[in-house]
C-alpha cells in the first residue's frame, strides 16, 4: 500500500461511522493501541551525524526498517537514540525518502553503494522517482555490462531452451542466436563466407581478363570462365535456399516472417539466378534477365544479419525518413525554380545544352549539390548570374537540413532508448501496484485466519500478533467492520472458486472438511498431486517466499513455513517470525525444508472453533485436518 | 481477411500522413507538450487557536492531523480524485471509487468540489468527538445523496450497491446479486417509522437511538486519533 495513506488512514476509520445504521451486526472492538500515542522526535545517529525527525515520518513506510520495530535493534538505551553504523551522506536521502516520499538517487555516489543502502534499510529501488530513475537505470545498467563482460568469458550461451522444445524451435533459435550451439555458429559463418564469396564474384565477373586466345577484345572475366562463374553462382544460390527454406520452416510464424525485410532481401537475392534459369535463351528477354541480374547485389545485405551496426543504420534511416522526405521535397522545389529560370535564360543561345526543363535538370542538380561537372554551362549573363545564386542557394538549402537531421538522428535514437526504459518501468510499476494490491488483501486473510478477530484477551494471543504495526491492525479493523456491515466475508480467488465448485456440485458439507477429505485422498494415493496441490495453496497467500522448497509429507499432518518475506515489497504486510504461539504435536516427520533457519513454523491455530471464517483459508493442510477435528460447519 | 483490410487501410493512412508531413515540412517528430503546470491552488487553513475553538480536538491532535495532511496533499486541498485514489487503497479487494464519491460529497459540505483542512478537520471532529446527534446527523447526510432531508429507497440503494461493490468478487457467502436490495428492505423496515418510503432525520436517529448495537458501535470510534 502506497506509504503516504498511512495518514488517511484515521479518516477512513472515522468514516465507518457512516456505516454504522446499516450494518447487519455488531462492529467488531478497535484495536487498543498500547503504544504512547503521542507524536515524538526521535533521534537517529548514523556513524556520528545525528538525524531528527518524527516518529510519524518514520512510521509511514511500515515495511522498511526505519519504519518497522527492526528499528529497535538499533536502540541505544543510553543515548536514547537509534544508533546506525552506515554511511551518513547516504542517509540524507533515505530520510529524505521518508519526508517526501520520492526517493532521489544522488549522482556522484556508486551505483554499488547506494544499492546497498537501498537494500539495508528494506527500500526497493524501483520507488525511485521519475527524476532521477533514468540516471538510476543507466548507471545500473553501466556497471552490470561492466561486471558481465567479465563473467562473459566464462559463460559464453544465452538463456537455455526450455526442456521440452520442438527442433522447429530449437532450429529457430539457432538461427536468431547463432552462439546457441556450434552448428549454428558455423552455418553463421559459411553463410557469411559464402555471401562474400558470392558479391566478390558479382564484381570480379566484370573486370576484363585477359582475351582468349584469337581475339582481340578484352573480354570480362565473366564470359571468359563463365562455366567457373556459374559454378560458383549456383554453389551460393544453393546454399542461400536452402537457408531461406530451413528459416521458413522453423519461423514461428511464418506469414509475418514471409513479411519481414530480411526474408524479402533474400527472395531478392536468391531470385534472378532461378528466373534465369528458366528464361530461354532469347535475345530481347536475355535483356531484361541482365537487369535482373542488377539484384543480386542485394546479397550484401545479407549482411545485416550479421552486422548490428547496419541494422541500426536501417532502423535509424527508417525513423528518420521524414525528414529526409522534406529534405528531398525542398531539394526539388528548388531545383524546378532553378532549372526553369535557366531554361529560359539560355533558350536564345545557339547549339545550347539547355535544350529543354528536364535537361536544366541535372545542371541544377550537379550546381546545387556543388558537384560542378562542367557538362552544361550556362553562356547568357543572364545564364551565368542566375547559376551563381543557384550555386549558392544550392550550398545553404543542402547545408540546412542535413545537422537536423543528424541531430534528429540522435536525438530519436536516444528517444527509443528512453521509450523503452520507460516502458519496461511501467510495466514494473504495474505490477508492483497489483503485487502491492494482493499483497494487502493476502495478509487480511491471514490475519483473519491467524485468529485476530477475536478479543485479545490472552497474553499469549497478544504476543503473537505483536510484529503487527498499528496501521495492520487499524486497517484489519476497517476491513473487519465492512465485513460486519455487509455480513459477508473476504476470502482469497482460490477458495471462492472451491466454493463455486462445490456448490454447483450440491455438497452440503462444510468446505473445510471436502478439501480435508480430498486432501486425505490425493495424500495417500498421490504424492506429487499433493505436494503440487499444497504448495498451489501455501503459495496462494505468499506472494514473496525465498525459494523454499516445502516437500509435503505423505503422511498425516504437515508444516508449512513461509520464508521470511523479503522487505523488498512494498506491501504493508507483516512478513517477519511469528512467534509459536501454541504449539502442537504433530506425528508426521519434518521434511528438510531448506530455508533458513530464521524460519519458524507458524502454527497460530484458532483457539475458539466457533468461527467460521478462519477455517476457510486453505493456507497449510495441517490447519484443515485440525479443522476436521474441531468443526463441524 | 477484414484483418488484411483494416492493416492495408491503416498503411494507407499512415503514408498519407507522412506525405502530409513531408510537404508541410514538420522537422520536429515529438509533439510539443503543453502541458503547462498549472497554477497551484494553495491553500492555507485558518489559525490553530480558530480551528482548535471550532473543533474537539487538542492543539496537539490538529498538529499530527495537519502534518499528515500537508503531506499527502502540499497544496491544502484534495479533489476528488485525489480522494478516490486514496479510498480505493483501504480497500483494494473491490471497487470503492462510488462509496468514496459519496463519502466525499459528504466532507465537501460546502459543495465546492474540493475538501479543505477545514472540512476534513471538522467532520472528523464530528465522527470521533461529537454527540450521538451529531454523528448520526452526519451519517444521514451521507445517505441523503441529493440533499433534500429524506432518504429514500433509491437513494439508498446506490449507498448500499457502493459498500458491497467494495466487497469485492471474493466473499464467503457468494454475494448474490439482491443481496443489496435484501440489506436495504430491511432497513427501510427497521427505520421507516410511519411506513411512508422515505426516512427523515427524526424517524433515523429515533431508530438508531432505539437499536443498542448501533449506539454501542458508535462508541467504539472514539480513540481513532
Amino acid at each position: 500500500m502506497a506509504a503516504g495513506v498511512a495518514t488517511w488512514l484515521p479518516f477512513a476509520r472515522a468514516a465507518a461511522v457512516g456505516w454504522l445504521p446499516l450494518a447487519k451486526k455488531t462492529m467488531p472492538k478497535p484495536p487498543v493501541d498500547k503504544k504512547s500515542r503521542n507524536d515524538e522526535i526521535l533521534i537517529v545517529n548514523v556513524s556520528g551525524l545525528r538525524f531528527q525527525t518524527w516518529k510519524n515520518t518514520l512510521d509511514r513506510y511500515p515495511d522498511t526498517l526505519l519504519g518497522s520495530s527492526e528499528k529497535e535493534f538499533f536502540y541505544n538505551e543510553d543515548t536514547q537514540e537509534y544508533f546506525f553504523d552506515r554511511d551518513p551522506e547516504m542517509f540524507r536521502h533515505i530520510l529524505n525518502f521518508y519526508r517526501t516520499g520520492k526517493l532521489h538517487y544522488p549522482r556522484q555516489e556508486c551505483i554499488q553503494a547506494f544499492d546497498e543502502e537501498l537494500a539495508f534499510y528494506g527500500i526497493v529501488p524501483d520507488i525511485i522517482g521519475d527524476c532521477c530513475m533514468e540516471e538510476y537505470r543507466d548507471r545500473k545498467k553501466e556497471n552490470q555490462e561492466r561486471l558481465s563482460e567479465d563473467t562473459e568469458a566464462e559463460m559464453a550461451t544465452d538463456t537455455p531452451l526450455p526442456p521440452n522444445s520442438t527442433p522447429r524451435e530449437r532450429l529457430w533459435r539457432a538461427f536468431e542466436n547463432p552462439h546457441t550451439s556450434t552448428m549454428a555458429l558455423v552455418f553463421y559463418y559459411v553463410t557469411g563466407f559464402f555471401i562474400a564469396v558470392s558479391v566478390i564474384a558479382n564484381v570480379v565477373e566484370t573486370v576484363p581478363c585477359r582475351p582468349i586466345k584469337g581475339s582481340v577484345k578484352d573480354l570480362p572475366c565473366g564470359e571468359k570462365y563463365s562455366v567457373a562463374f556459374f559454378c560458383l553462382d549456383t554453389a551460393c544460390v544453393l546454399i542461400f535456399t536452402f537457408e531461406y527454406l530451413m528459416r521458413l520452416f522453423a519461423a514461428p510464424n511464418r506469414c509475418k516472417f514471409m513479411r519481414s525485410v530480411m526474408s524479402v532481401i533474400d527472395v531478392v537475392a536468391i531470385m534472378p539466378y532461378y528466373i534465369g534459369l528458366v528464361m530461354p535463351e532469347n535475345e530481347d528477354v536475355s535483356g531484361a534477365f541482365v537487369t535482373l541480374r542488377v539484384f543480386r547485389v542485394f546479397r550484401i545485405f545479407k549482411f545485416s544479419r550479421h552486422s548490428q551496426g547496419l541494422r541500426i543504420l536501417g532502423y535509424t534511416l527508417k525513423s528518420c525518413a521524414s525528414e529526409l522526405g522534406f529534405l528531398l521535397f525542398s531539394l526539388t522545389m528548388a531545383i524546378i525554380i532553378f532549372a526553369t529560370v535557366m531554361f529560359y535564360a539560355e533558350k536564345g543561345t545557339k547549339g545550347t545544352n539547355f535544350t529543354s526543363i528536364p535537361a536544366a535538370f541535372w545542371y541544377t542538380i550537379v550546381t546545387m549539390t556543388t558537384l560542378g561537372y562542367g557538362d552544361m554551362v550556362p553562356n547568357t549573363i543572364a545564364g551565368k548570374i542566375f547559376g551563381s545564386i543557384c550555386s549558392l542557394s544550392g550550398v545553404l538549402v543542402i547545408a540546412l537540413p542535413v545537422p537536423v537531421i543528424v541531430s534528429n538522428f540522435s536525438r530519436i535514437y536516444h528517444q527509443n532508448q528512453r521509450a523503452d526504459k520507460m516502458r519496461a518501468q511501467q510495466k514494473v510499476r504495474l505490477a508492483r501496484i497489483r503485487l502491492a494490491k494482493k499483497g494487502t488483501t493476502n495478509a487480511f486473510l491471514r490475519y483473519k485466519e491467524e485468529g485476530g478477530l477475536q478479543d485479545h484477551d490472552s497474553d499469549s494471543a497478544a504476543l503473537c500478533l505483536k510484529n503487527r504495526s498499528s496501521f495492520e491492525h487499524q486497517h484489519h479493523h476497517l476491513l473487519h467492520c465492512l465485513e460486519k456491515t455487509t455480513n459477508h466475508e473476504f476470502t482469497d480467488e482460490l477458495t471462492y472458486s472451491e466454493m463455486c465448485m462445490t456448490e454447483s456440485v450440491g455438497y452440503r458439507t462444510s468446505r473445510s472438511t471436502s478439501l480435508s477429505s480430498q486432501q486425505a485422498v490425493s495424500s495417500s494415493c498421490c504424492p506429487r498431486r499433493a505436494k503440487r496441490r499444497a504448495i498451489r495453496l501455501a503459495n496462494s497467500t505468499v506472494s514473496v517466499s525465498r525459494g523454499s522448497v516445502q516437500e509435503l509429507d505423505t503422511l498425516q499432518v504437515q508444516k508449512s513455513s513461509i520464508g521470511p518475506q523479503s522487505r523488498s515489497s512494498l506491501n504493508a504486510r507483516t512478513e517477519d517470525l511469528k512467534l509459536n504461539c501454541e504449539q502442537r504435536d504433530y506425528t508426521a516427520a519434518i521434511i528438510s525444508i531448506p530455508t533458513p533457519p530464521a524460519n519458524t513454523p507458524d502454527e497460530s491455530l484458532p483457539p475458539s472453533p466457533a468461527v467460521p471464517g478462519i477455517l476457510r483459508n486453505s493456507r497449510t493442510t495441517s490447519y484443515t485436518q485440525e479443522a476436521v477435528k474441531i468443526s463441524s460447519l | 481477411m477484414s484483418a488484411c483490410a483494416k492493416r492495408c487501410k491503416h498503411g494507407l493512412v499512415k503514408f498519407a500522413v507522412s506525405v502530409h508531413k513531408l510537404v508541410t515540412g514538420t522537422l520536429i517528430k515529438d509533439k510539443v507538450d503543453d502541458d503547462l503546470e498549472m497554477t497551484m491552488v494553495c491553500h492555507r487553513p485558518e489559525g490553530l487557536d480558530q480551528l482548535e475553538a471550532q473543533t474537539n480536538f487538542s492543539k496537539r491532535e490538529l498538529q499530527v492531523l495537519y502534518r499528515g495532511f500537508k503531506n499527502e496533499c502540499p497544496s491544502g486541498v484534495v479533489n476528488e480524485e485525489t480522494f478516490k485514489q486514496i479510498y480505493s487503497q483501504f480497500f483494494p479487494h473491490g471497487d470503492a471509487s462510488t462509496y468514496a464519491h459519496y463519502l466525499f460529497n459528504a466532507f465537501d459540505s460546502a459543495h465546492t468540489g474540493s475538501i479543505k483542512f477545514e472540512d476534513f478537520v471538522t467532520a472528523l471532529s464530528i465522527l470521533l468527538r461529537g454527540s450521538t446527534r451529531e454523528k448520526l446527523q452526519w451519517t444521514f447526510n451521507l445517505y441523503d445523496i441529493n440533499r433534500d432531508g429524506y432518504i429514500n429507497k433509491e437513494e439508498m440503494t446506490d449507498i448500499v450497491r457502493a459498500i458491497y461493490d467494495m466487497m469485492g468478487k471474493y466473499t464467503y457467502p457468494v454475494l448474490k446479486t439482491d443481496a443489496p436490495k435484501q440489506h436495504v428492505d430491511t432497513f427501510f423496515q427497521k427505520m421507516d417509522k410511519n411506513r411512508d418510503g422515505v426516512v427523515t432525520l427524526d424517524e433515523f436517529i429515533l431508530s438508531c437511538q432505539e437499536d443498542e448495537n448501533i449506539m454501542r458501535s458508535l462508541q467504539l470510534f472514539e480513540n481513532v486519533i
